[in-house]
């Protein structure tokens, strides 16, 4: 198979607008003819099917949650880069897109990136004219903040609440088009399976969460935007329900998987607390303008520390290691995202974290509260002061913060071209749950951005594109292909349902999940990774046999929900292990311990690993193929990113 | 191995939790002891432990809703002694700790309870009503595309922060549970004043208003009666000014009714 990208000839900057110019267009009138189905209401999934509906398509829109409201998007705090340029501080276009690409340790594709920056702009508007209140000037125009390191201030954002009302902008225009009768909207509702009839993605098998029925619904082209799949270490900022499963079963149909483990780990979320754990929760990274990062010098104290024989506030201050102040004097504490994280792991690999379980550091503002006052902290943190005093019980003014990094963000996904189709014809895929933008690192305040610009200003394109080139006949649901993939998901269900082992889904997925962190987490090597592929498969073997699924198919059964993931995370997790080992450098989010310099930072190998791998799909428990895209950087001069 | 507070001593607690198999089976409470929960749990990590129990037992374990577990997804309930979201104010239940109860305490669970939300198993229940009040006219009627430039029409800041504070409304339906009535009005007022504040959501502010109240009627939520419990219950403190300037909107609408539907 060759991966054929798609990109348009010409400029980097004329390409978007040619390539808008050559697609072909659905005459408005056929346009009624054909029917799409969107899975995912997230930013990406709510875009697309209000903006396909809006042009005169029939869609139909799925969703697990109660609501497409709840989709995980919902939960992004800082904000959506935009280069608009309204600060008048040197940001642009090509500015933008030349911070994704190195942020994204040169492992993005170019022309998409540019095409992502370009349309950064029509999305303020969009969100503006539905009425999304960004945060505003005293003068009535929109504010802007510096997010993640960036030299200029294009962020816009609502509060630390950003994501939620991006959300519901996308979420009202999608109400539209469903009282219009254009979007038909199916909540509750999962896809377990992609059907390809004559090798294009002509529909969905889905399980409807309430009476546990297995429908199947027909359509001329499907759009996956369901996601990330960083539950797959259990442990994330992911919600609960976030999966892999919509995204890995397409997969096993054809669509390739690609750098699958581009993971993204972010420095400030809120420590494990016990065994119980169901999540963990993410901090906004605009804590560490303030903040100081450190850990006690010696083992010695740190262990005191845990036995509680001393107090955070007995440790003198020359006893305290402000470890990236002091590995990077000229970031500091305001080192990117994967830098900060894996200089956590170090500090407690070393013996000297913090808190009873030694896998925490401190965030400290008793500096910034004796420089600024408390009242100027408070304003500037105070919900964010008050969310880790509900969910620790600990008063942040008083005492420094404990830090743990976590799994945030999945830069990995569905491989797609330049009009985000898949490997599989007529299957796309949108926002998180694709490969395309970000790297090997994303950049705060791009993943909305992403979304947005997918389901908003890409696809509706792109698709049209296809749909021109192809009858609108319909395929029948009970057609051969349907049938086969509904008994195909019955009986996977049935199989689930009827272990009746005595371990729980739960239990396999904690065990799963520590897998994956310890050995493809901030830090992976050959050596682990091998070890983890092998511990995998035989975890998987004993969730086939030993799970304890409750209840019946036929109805709500949230046991069974979980466990037709869990099974699913198992294969994808693999994949993972096999693309960490196969990528031997250092790159954004994937650091291998063989690649780093002498002073034990990323070494990326543009030499041998400028590509994208993307993997076909060969059977659970054979090897995967590898398929190669090579990446041309003709407009961003490749540099070692440095710190110090 | 409790992180925050080492002298946090595990509680015991007795349970009694809604059990309905479906909509159309009556349930009843069923007792379930719980032993050593860790003041450090969250609510919803709590029904995770006694759920991993039944499970191993071979008993179905409780169904919830919940997601994004940080209080943003409005996909959490539950009463939880006779309040909705628990004791805390402004929280939802899956940011509510253990560490608010006591060792010795009985805490009842159920669902919401209204006649617009019916229990589609244990606790949990079917708000497709709200989606379908906002269907009726929560949106800006505008395409994507060919729309102004953002910064064309200022809005002046206090009006930009009023319309944000409707706007973090996270549907969850604790104002309908709160209310005696099981009145819908916090949600629905919350989405119309925040359209109505911006110059964006003005074209349409009657027409708007009277789709929006009339669904609400449709889907059988009961009167306001002006107690507040919808505003003291809210997990995110949308205020009861919204409803008050729905009401202005409504009669000045009704008044001059543009809506020839």
């Amino acid at each position: 198979m060759i991966l054929d990208s798609k990109i348009p000839e010409g400029p980097i900057a004329e390409k978007w607008d040619k390539h808008k110019f050559d697609v072909k267009l659905v005459n408005p009138a056929n346009k009624r003819k054909y029917e799409i189905i969107v899975v995912g209401t997230g930013l990406a999934g709510a875009s697309a099917a209000a903006t396909l509906g809006e042009l005169g398509y029939n869609v139909k829109a799925f969703c697990f949650q109660d609501s497409p409201r709840r989709a995980h998007s919902i939960a992004a705090q800082g904000g959506i880069n935009a280069a608009k340029n309204y600060q008048n501080d040197g940001d642009s276009v090509f500015r933008l897109f030349y911070d994704t690409v190195k942020g994204g340790d040169y492992r993005s594709r170019e022309a998409n990136v540019y095409r992502l920056a370009q349309v950064s702009v029509n999305i303020i508007d969009q969100c503006v004219a539905q009425g999304v209140p960004f945060a505003r000037d005293y003068g009535g125009l929109l504010a802007n903040r510096s997010f993640g390191g960036a030299q200029v201030s294009r962020t816009f954002y609502a509060r630390g609440q950003t994501g939620q009302q991006l959300l519901l902008g996308a979420y009202s225009a999608l109400n539209r088009q469903i009282a219009y009768g254009k979007v038909k909207m199916f909540p509750r509702t999962e896809m377990l399976d992609l059907v390809v009839v004559d090798g294009k993605a002509r529909g969905i098998v889905v399980r409807n969460l309430i009476t546990g029925q297995i429908e199947s619904h027909s359509a001329h082209a499907v759009v996956l935007a369901t996601g990330g799949y960083g539950n797959v270490f259990f442990l994330s900022t992911n919600a609960m329900g976030s999966n892999v499963t919509a995204a890995w079963r397409a997969h096993k149909k054809g669509a390739l998987f690609a750098n699958p483990c581009f993971t993204q780990i972010h420095p400030t979320c809120i420590p494990v607390s016990g065994e119980y754990q169901s999540k963990l929760t993410l901090m906004s990274e605009s804590l560490r303008n303030d903040g100081r990062v450190w850990v006690p010098k010696t083992v010695e104290i740190a262990q005191r520390l845990r036995k509680g024989e001393i107090t955070v506030n007995d440790i003198a201050e020359e006893d305290r290691d402000y470890y990236l102040e002091r590995k990077y004097p000229a970031f500091g504490n305001l080192v990117p995202r994967d830098v900060a994280s894996r200089n956590a792991k170090l500090v407690c690999d070393e013996g000297r974290g913090v808190g009873s379980s030694g896998l925490a550091v401190y965030l400290d503002f008793a500096d910034a509260i004796k420089r600024e006052g408390q009242p100027a902290i408070a304003a500037k943190y105070g919900n964010l002061f008050e969310m880790y005093a509900k969910i620790t019980d600990e008063n942040p003014y008083a005492r420094p913060m404990r830090i743990y990094p976590a799994v945030h963000y999945t830069m990995g996904g569905l491989w797609v071209d330049y009009n985000l189709m898949t490997t599989v014809p007529g299957l796309y895929a949108a926002g998180e749950c694709n490969f395309s933008d970000h790297g090997a690192n994303r950049l705060g305040a791009s993943a909305l951005m992403q979304g947005l610009a997918d389901g908003y200003f890409v696809l509706p394109y792109t698709i049209g594109d296809y749909l021109a080139k192809m009858p609108s006949d319909k395929v029948p649901t009970n057609h051969p292909a349907f049938l086969e993939a509904e008994q195909a998901v019955a009986a996977k269900n049935n199989k689930l349902l009827s272990i009746n082992g005595t371990r729980t889904v739960d239990e396999f997925h904690k065990e799963l999940g520590l897998i994956m962190w310890d050995y493809c987490g901030m830090a992976r090597n050959a050596e682990g990774l091998t070890h983890a592929k092998q511990e995998i498969r035989k975890l998987r073997d004993e969730f086939w046999r030993n799970v304890k699924v409750t209840g019946v198919g036929e109805e709500l059964n949230q046991t069974l929900e979980r466990a037709n993931r869990v099974a699913d995370f198992f294969e994808l997790g693999e994949l993972m292990v096999d693309d960490a080992l196969n990528r031997n450098e250092s790159c954004g989010g994937h650091f291998r311990e063989e690649s780093q310099t002498p002073e034990n930072e990323a070494l990326r190998d543009d030499e041998n690993y400028a590509y994208v791998a993307a993997w076909e799909f060969t059977g659970v428990g054979n090897e995967a193929i590898l398929h190669k895209e090579d990446l041309e950087f003709e407009n961003v001069k490749l540099t070692q990113r440095s710190y110090k | 191995m409790a992180g925050s507070n080492p002298n946090a001593k595990p509680m015991d607690l007795t349970l009694k939790v809604w059990r309905q198999k479906n909509r159309e089976t009556a349930g009843q409470l069923v007792t379930y002891p719980m032993k050593g929960i860790s003041p450090d749990m969250s609510f919803l990590e709590m029904l995770d432990v006694l759920n991993d129990d039944l499970s191993v037992r071979g008993e179905e374990p409780i169904a919830f809703d919940h997601d994004c577990r940080e209080g943003i997804c409005g996909m959490c309930s539950l009463f939880i002694n006779g309040r909705a979201h628990g004791p805390e104010r402004g929280t939802t239940t899956c940011q509510l700790h253990m560490r608010h109860f006591n060792d010795g305490d009985t805490i009842t669970i159920e669902p919401w309870r209204a006649a617009a939300f019916p229990v589609h198993k244990d606790l949990v229940v079917d708000r497709s009503a709200f989606d379908r009040i906002q269907q009726a006219g929560g949106y800006i009627s505008v395409n994507t595309g060919g729309v102004p430039d953002a910064n064309e029409i200022p809005i002046p800041k206090i009006i930009a922060d009023k319309a944000f504070d409707a706007a973090t409304c996270i549907g969850c339906g604790a104002c309908v549970a709160a209310c005696k009535n099981a009145s819908a009005i916090l949600f629905v007022s919350a989405k119309v004043s925040q359209m109505s504040m911006l110059p964006q959501g003005k074209t349409e502010r009657k027409t708007r208003v009277e789709n929006m109240v009339a669904q609400m009627d449709i889907e059988g939520f009961g009167s306001c009666t002006n107690t507040g419990a919808c505003a003291a219950e809210c997990p995110v403190g949308i205020s009861l000014e919204n409803i008050n300037m729905m009401r202005r909107e409504f009669i000045s609408a009704k008044a001059t009714s543009e809506n020839l539907a």
